[in-house]
């Protein structure tokens, strides 16, 4: 079994397009949407029989005000400014248990709290899925992937042969999280100065993981002249360049329609189908 | 004033919104808290005049003292310690900088050492403009306390732009909690809208005004229209998909200096958050006024 890892740092640079591509063409896999914060993976593959899991992220401390004689340890010993006036903020409240364990009277609750759900639902191809949504505003983005890569990399048997990850933007928690157990990442990139900006960020930090990658540059015709520092930062950084997609409206028709780009568009179909050729030679050929 | 401009998705053009916002602002300021991966200043250009580390608080043990007895492990929630008797083993990314283990140490072996997560970057633009950003190390974890020291950066008696990390989660709220205004900028596809409603899930939650600006506009994504008609949530401006405004944005240039009708529509829209912000601050105190009579 093989894992991939889908990720771009910037936001909006066709991650899911790319992801939900390889789900299309690929056989024997589990599917993971990492993007806990705006899952939109789903959106294309049309899952079914979708079971539901809670997620419990951490706990939130709350005031008793009946056992509470008000001596204002909580607020003093609180690093993240979520008490005032002997009321906890949840939004603000970071988990720690600090003012719990502090408080003299035994007047603070520290509970269990409901941070999102995640589901497990099975594809037409009848290959398992797994997304997960966040509920607004929680923090433990990073915990929910981890649990999902669990449970999801549980149903991994000797037939399994690909693990998509469909990742979450950025370079933070999230990101780390989805990349544990990765054997090859595809980084999806646009030339822009922000998305060239944002790459040699992603590009670092995959550094500090060992961890083999490729680029895809999404939209390459846009800016040659940036796709051409792209292809030769990729270089640089002995990097493959995977392949090139275009702007191209077919793309966003593809979404609005619900599909995958290899479903919508016979050519874009060849320039994936490519694109995951060179994705399985990288992975062969070398191994950090 | 405080707008915060977000996006429950990425890459739908929250910095192109903020900073051509901020550019048709006098002496506005921005603030950029997307510390993961912040691009204002490709689009605005700002001279940076200075640059501060933001550290976190980590704990270290004093070997002298301590004698293992493992209550810091016990009082850490997030399990950044570990007792393997002859040393305590501290897991950097997973600490929280709570100072709980540095408080409960019986035998005060704990002291916390500051550790640089990210720089503070302070500069101004051509046209006047403060600018302000996080820059997260890489392979930092935590941005929330990044985004909190940016933010000490706003400036009261002025308008502050600010650019908030994409998604929904802690970063975002901690960014956007006390603006007076939201701007969420969306796409016209199903990611767009998906996303969307998970912002707008948020910033009611917290209670923050709000309204939104549709980029890449495409009239015929009709589903977009129908759910902000059927909740009566009103678009402050639409931005066409267009080609050149990709391009333009590929190199780093603003659509309002490219284009003198989106110029003009960036300015009809601060004086529309303005009418409303306004409007809502004579409710509030209102509604303050009503709550004291009782």
């Amino acid at each position: 079994m093989k894992q991939i890892v889908i990720l771009s740092g910037k936001g909006g640079t066709g991650k899911t397009t790319v992801s939900s591509a390889f789900v299309k063409l690929l056989n024997n896999k589990i599917t993971i949407d990492c993007d806990v914060d705006a899952a939109n993976l789903f959106l294309l593959l049309n899952p079914k029989d979708q079971k539901q899991f809670e997620y419990f992220g951490g706990k939130k401390a709350s005031i008793n005000l009946e056992l509470c004689s008000q001596c204002g340890l909580c607020e003093s010993v609180c690093r993240f400014d979520a008490i005032h006036d002997y009321e906890i903020n949840q939004l603000s409240c970071e988990g720690c248990g600090f003012c719990y364990r502090a408080c003299p009277d035994d007047a603070i609750k520290f509970t269990a709290i409901k941070s999102g759900s995640y589901f497990e639902c099975s594809l037409q191809d009848k290959s398992k899925f797994y997304y997960a949504i966040l509920l607004p505003g929680e923090g433990n983005s990073g915990k929910l992937v981890s649990e999902i890569k669990k449970s999801a990399l549980n149903n991994v048997d000797e037939k399994t042969k690909w693990v998509i990850v469909d990742g979450p933007p950025g370079i933070g928690c999230p990101v780390n999280a989805s990349l544990s157990g990765a054997d090859f990442v595809v980084i999806v990139a646009e030339p822009t100065q922000s998305g060239i900006h944002d790459l040699k960020r992603l590009v670092e930090l995959l550094k500090t993981f060992s961890i083999k990658s490729g680029i895809v540059i999404n939209k390459y015709d846009l800016n040659e002249k940036i796709t051409l520092q792209i292809t030769s930062l990729a270089g640089k950084e002995n990097i493959p360049v995977l392949g090139y997609l275009p702007f191209d409206e077919d793309y966003i028709e593809a979404i609005k329609a619900n599909k995958t780009i290899v479903e919508y568009s016979s050519h874009a179909a060849e320039d994936i189908k490519n694109i995951w050729a060179k994705v399985e030679f990288f992975m062969d050929i070398s191994k950090n | 004033m405080i707008i915060s401009v977000v996006s429950g998705k990425g890459g739908t053009g929250k910095t192109t919104v903020a900073a051509s916002l901020a550019s048709v602002i006098p002496q506005s300021v921005y603030i950029d808290c997307d510390v993961e991966e912040p691009n204002g200043h490709l689009m605005l250009q700002p001279k940076f005049t200075s640059e501060e580390s933001v550290n976190k608080l980590l704990p270290k043990i004093d070997y002298e003292k301590c004698d293992f007895c493992g209550k810091c492990i016990e009082v850490c929630e997030f399990n950044a310690l570990i007792n393997l008797k002859f040393e305590i083993l501290l897991f950097e990314e997973m600490c929280h900088s709570c100072g709980a283990c540095e408080y409960f140490c019986p035998k005060n072996a704990i002291t916390e050492i500051p550790k640089e997560l990210g720089k503070l970057r302070s500069g101004k633009t051509e046209n006047d403009i403060k600018f302000y950003d996080g820059l997260l190390n890489i392979g930092e974890a935590t941005a929330v306390p990044l985004i909190k020291k940016v933010k000490t950066k706003i400036e009261n008696e002025k308008i502050n732009i600010i650019d908030s990390p994409p998604g929904t989660s802690c970063s975002m709220v901690e960014t956007v909690k006390d603006s007076d205004f939201c701007l969420l900028v969306t796409e016209s596809t199903p990611f767009g809208l998906n996303d969307l409603k998970l912002a707008i899930d948020v910033v009611k939650n917290i209670n923050v005004p709000f309204g939104v600006v549709i980029n890449k506009y495409d009239e015929t994504f009709v589903e977009m229209e129908n759910y902000l008609t059927e909740n009566e949530i009103e678009v402050m401006l639409r931005i066409p998909f267009d080609r050149k405004i990709a391009e333009a944005y590929s190199n780093g240039i603003l659509p309002i200096n490219s284009s003198d009708k989106i110029r003009t529509d960036f300015i009809g829209l601060i004086d529309l958050i303005k009418k409303k912000t306004k409007s809502n601050g004579t409710q509030m105190t209102q509604k303050k006024l009503i709550n004291t009579d009782f």
